[in-house]
């Protein structure tokens, strides 16, 4: 490939700032948790990870982000479609709100879920089952927190299929299920799932919003960020670090397995140009 | 990169000059009134005890000074506070409910280690011991901390883990059971297992406990401290009930200096005249307006009939020293965690 020409001089420099911070924001921080285990041996690294009020942590943590990655899928795509492709009075309103949750201190969120959701609360009241102060909660509050990753992956990948390739599809015969599954799925699927892994990895890690409405009971209602948080208290710093390592890595293996995921989708839909 | 940030400054020589006199403009202005300025990290429920202790001392400050002496509170759960400080808060003394929390910060070199002999009654001027916050007419008819391990009773409290209200709930329970059967542990812990599994909420702090009780409207009974359930009675006048149990333990809430922020702050004379004017009358009269237990024995006397009568329990008589309370009960898989294991 030939060197392509820039029109913006000072790669350099752009480079040399760009690796600054990103060792500054990024490296820095996780340097030091790095540092943290280095008192630990592995031995001991190995029990407090494997400690059963641990390991129950991460079976609520992942089920939990499943279920609510799996929610934000389905309803995250519908979000992102009627914004793509319907105009309807308020339809700026709704875009607007999908950042919402960003914008939103978590702590707020989870204040705000845990009060609607209690049993007394204005949605727990009318439900037969308990959400709030249950593991329930700790989906709705995982949800609620990361539905923009879908909706704003997916609609810009959306508003370049024009409706005139589902109107073609449908002109040749598909019906509407087929001409979904068929040609639009394909065209969106891999932001569908880059949004969906991220969803679930901001999950994995979510506190603030979780630690209000969860109930933090042991070894039914408590995420493992509450257990770094708890290891902290007792200012036992390398054992935080050991816990959070395990968020991390198990974030880190997911955003890997989609990106390879995505490379291959890529190659075989459009062979090599896109890698 | 540290040397890319030296670099940097090197380069801007020739500015810094006149930076520094931006900067400097700028915090010249405020320092023209020379506020004299006092910090006092204390737990998460006393905002409102301090607001009404802080008056007083300031007008008087300011009587006898010329200058104004602004008084900064910082409240958070006493744990966070202990961190906060060793990380570098730069508080001038701390008011806590836990005497462990002092020693946290004591270990760490930034308080003298034998600060508990530097003030009257163990540097705790004040203290409260824990009660039940139950729904109006105590339908459930909880009474003692027996009946909160029954079958079927809901209890809010916070983690003893990260919360002195929690750990004192915590050691409550089973002071009160370990007196009971004349110390037989088995049977303590068995009662401690059912007192535990009772939890419907556990919130990582004494505020975060209330507002599930109370606006969520989780469980039978909150537990907190005595002080915290007596000015909730109040303010929420006829929803709830206090019942302080008929044998409790003492939560001594201590206070000190800290030589590290106040040889640096050159604020030492300031934060002892603070925290020994807790003591006087006046401000123990105010304490117990607050529903704490005080230890000025006049003012202890003038308001006797206040708080009921209560067998109170010392927690080092019971369970020795802190140090030995955490590590036993409170560490990670002490005897907590083995208890709350299913």
């Amino acid at each position: 490939m030939s060197k392509p020409r820039r029109i913006l001089p000072g790669f350099h420099l752009s480079l040399g700032i760009a690796l600054v911070y990103v060792s500054i924001i990024l490296l820095l921080p996780l340097g030091s948790l790095v540092g943290q285990l280095a008192d630990l041996s592995w031995a001991r690294y190995w029990s407090i990870i494997t400690d059963p009020r641990n390991l129950a942590s991460y079976r609520i943590t992942v089920l939990s982000a499943a279920l609510a990655s799996l929610f934000n899928m389905l309803f995250g795509l519908l979000c992102a479609w009627v914004l793509v492709r319907y105009t309807f009075p308020g339809k700026r309103i709704l875009d607007a709100l999908m950042d919402l949750p960003f914008a939103l201190p978590t702590a707020v969120a989870g204040i705000t879920i845990s009060t609607l959701y209690a049993s007394q609360g204005a949605i727990g009241q009318w439900l037969g089952f308990k959400v709030a102060y249950s593991w329930l909660g700790i989906v709705v509050a995982m949800a609620f927190t990361s539905v923009p990753f879908v909706v704003r992956t997916v609609q810009p990948v959306l508003e370049e299929l024009p409706a005139s390739v589902d109107e073609a599809a449908i002109t040749l015969g598909a019906s509407n299920a087929y001409a979904f599954r068929r040609v639009i799925l394909p065209f969106i699927w891999p932001a569908l799932l880059t949004g969906t892994g991220l969803a679930f990895a901001r999950s994995l890690g979510e506190y603030g919003a979780v630690i209000f409405v969860a109930g933090n009971m042991p070894y039914k209602t408590e995420v493992t960020s509450l257990m770094v948080v708890t290891r902290l208290q007792e200012f036992d710093y390398p054992a935080a670090a050991a816990i959070a390592s395990v968020v991390l890595i198990a974030s880190l293996l997911l955003l890997l397995v989609i990106n390879i995921y995505q490379a291959r989708f890529f190659r075989r839909i459009h062979g090599n140009q896109h890698v | 990169m540290k040397k890319a940030s030296l670099f940097t400054v090197s380069r801007l020589h020739g500015l810094a000059p006149l930076a520094l006199a931006l900067a400097l403009g700028g915090a010249v202005v405020p320092a023209a009134q020379a506020d004299t300025t006092l910090t006092n990290a204390s737990f998460d429920v006393a905002r409102e005890l301090f607001a009404a202790l802080n008056k007083p001392f300031i007008a008087e400050w300011d009587k006898q000074h010329q200058d104004h002496l602004v008084i900064k509170q910082t409240h958070a759960g006493s744990s966070t506070q202990a961190r906060s400080i060793i990380q570098g808060l730069n508080a001038d003394v701390v008011t806590f409910n836990q005497t462990s929390d002092i020693d946290v910060i004591a270990h760490a070199g930034l308080i003298d280690s034998n600060w508990q002999q530097r003030l009257p009654e163990h540097s705790s001027p004040f203290y409260s011991t824990m009660a039940f916050l139950v729904r109006k007419g105590n339908p459930k008819h909880l009474t003692s901390w027996q009946d909160l391990a029954e079958q079927g009773v809901e209890l809010v409290f916070p983690n003893p883990k990260t919360s002195g209200n929690g750990r004192y709930t915590y050691l409550g329970a089973w002071a009160s059971q370990s007196a009971l059967n004349h110390n037989d542990e088995a049977n303590t812990e068995a009662f401690m297992r059912r007192f535990l599994a009772n939890a419907v909420v556990l919130d990582s702090g004494g505020r975060g406990a209330t507002t599930s009780f109370i606006e969520r409207g989780q469980g039978d009974a909150l537990i907190t401290f005595e002080s915290e359930a007596r000015s909730l009675a109040k303010q929420y006048g006829d929803k709830y009930e206090v019942v302080v149990p008929k044998v409790d333990v003492i939560a001594e809430m201590p206070v000190a200096w800290v030589d590290a922020s106040v040889r640096k702050n050159n604020s030492e004379a300031l934060a002892k005249d603070y925290l020994n004017y807790l003591y006087t009358p006046q401000a123990q009269t105010i304490i117990a307006d607050h529903f704490y237990r005080v230890r000025n024995e006049q003012v202890a006397k003038q308001i006797a009939g206040r708080f009921p009568d209560t067998h109170l329990l010392n927690i080092s008589d019971v369970f020795g020293s802190w140090d030995s309370i955490l590590s036993t009960h409170f560490a990670s898989g002490g005897k907590l965690d083995q208890l709350q294991r299913q």
